[in-house]
């Protein structure tokens, strides 16, 4: 029966693509796809689990320091469940034809990004609060419209991903709600993790819409559902209240309510903070490169014996 | 870089979610042979009770219909509507058919 498909021309196979797409119908792995799809979906898709991977580590600076057993637990879980939401992303990459150690070589190198939120450091404990309740809260608006992608295996990733995403957003807001009913110096720890934390919060949906080029390809492709302007506004909608709830600020002067607009207007992200990081001028990013280098290099000798292992008891490895 | 991970095989990972369901496709992983693959399928697909039986299958073992999600082979099922119970005319008031 593959003989019919492959003699099938190229263009009934591009109207069937279109087809699909605009039936709001998912592209599956074997299906054919523009290569300019595929390629636009493997970089969106490395880059997305290049984060999650690399997101574990400014996390993980605070596991050993966690001020109660409780808290301990929840953020090992967490950062567990990032690693789990690097493999997801890794193995719907790979449904697209490349490969895990290819992407992880070129994340390696530099050669391919990864966001840019997580090249700041995490200097307090209220940190980790702040990453739960605005990072992985720019996260979850980001990817709740990306459930509905139109490459089948990111879509269903991403649905996991999203139902793990929400305890990660809850424990970091009652963290940070613990600490704003603390102390004085509680209170202005959480404080000051937020000011610093919630610019480069607005900077993870990426450049405004008229410098961001590659959006109305994807977005007709179904890749991408909305702007990342839309996206900011609508994550900046839902912060401002959470923040008063926390009795907390945003570092935002202009942050305030249009009525017309039914939004909350606010000020001019620094764009030129954005490209600097994303350059590799963060204050984070040669020791999160080299850290992720060095936790690659040292799990060498765990593959290389796993491999051996499984040569030596062929009856287990698969055939 | 050494110690690569490129020659690990790649494994189609079934989780049953609970007693009475069938096994279903969750995703795939790298392992290195089964037994590691189903304690890595453990702790990736399983980490909140989301099963309670796990099937790792090497994803070469697997045969697939066809290149093609759409492809001429189920086109055959597409025109017998007689295979479905809708298609029959049953007269008014008949019960339990
Ligand atoms: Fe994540
Ligand atoms: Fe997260």
């Amino acid at each position: 029966m593959g003989t019919a498909v492959s003699a099938e021309p190229e263009r009934a196979r591009a109207e069937d693509f279109e087809r699909t797409i605009a039936a709001d119908e998912r592209i599956e792995p074997r299906d054919w796809m523009p290569d300019a799809y595929r390629a636009t979906l493997i970089r969106q898709i490395a880059q997305h689990a290049h984060s999650e991977i690399i997101g574990m580590q400014p996390e993980a600076n605070w596991i050993t320091r966690a001020p109660s057993l409780r808290r301990k637990a929840i953020l090992i879980a967490k950062v567990q469940d990032e690693a789990g939401h690097g493999l997801y992303l890794y193995g719907a990459a790979e449904t697209l034809g490349a490969s895990r150690a290819e992407l992880l070589g070129k994340l390696h190198t530099g050669r391919h990004k990864y966001s840019s939120i997580f090249n700041y450091p995490t200097l307090t404990w209220a940190d980790v609060g702040a990453i739960g309740w605005l990072v992985d809260g720019a996260a979850i608006t980001n990817q709740v419209p990306l459930c509905r992608c139109s490459y089948g295996p990111y879509a269903r990733a991403m649905v996991r991903i999203c139902k793990e995403e929400s305890f990660h957003q809850r424990q970091g807001y009652e963290l940070l709600h613990a600490l704003a009913r603390g102390t004085g110096a509680q209170r202005a720890m959480a404080q000051d993790a937020v000011d610093r934390w919630w610019w480069p919060s607005l900077m993870m949906f990426g450049p405004p819409d008229d410098a961001s080029p590659r959006t109305a390809q994807s977005m007709a492709w179904k890749i991408k559902r909305h702007t990342n302007d839309e996206l900011r506004q609508r994550f900046v909608d839902i912060c401002v209240p959470q923040a008063e709830a926390l009795g907390l600020t945003l570092p935002d002067r202009d942050l305030r309510w249009n009525e017309e607009r039914g939004h909350w207007d606010f000020g001019a992200v620094d764009w030129d903070e954005f490209r600097a990081v994303l350059a590799g001028e963060g204050p984070c990013n040669e020791q999160r490169l080299d850290q992720r280098r060095r936790a690659h290099e040292e799990g060498a000798w765990v593959r290389e014996a796993a491999a051996a292992y499984a040569a030596k008891h062929p009856a287990g490895a698969a055939r | 870089m050494s110690g690569g991970d490129a020659d690990w095989p790649l494994w189609e990972v079934f989780v049953r979610p609970r007693r009475g369901l069938a096994h279903t496709h969750a995703g795939s992983l790298h392992a290195p042979d089964a037994e590691l693959a189903l304690r890595n399928a453990r702790d990736l697909f399983t980490r909140r009770g989301e099963g309670v039986s796990l099937w790792v299958v090497p994803a070469a073992a697997v045969t697939a219909s066809s290149p093609d999600e759409r492809d001429p082979f189920f086109r055959p099922a597409a025109d017998k509507p007689y295979r479905h119970p809708t298609f029959y005319e049953v007269p008014e008031g008949v019960r339990h058919l």
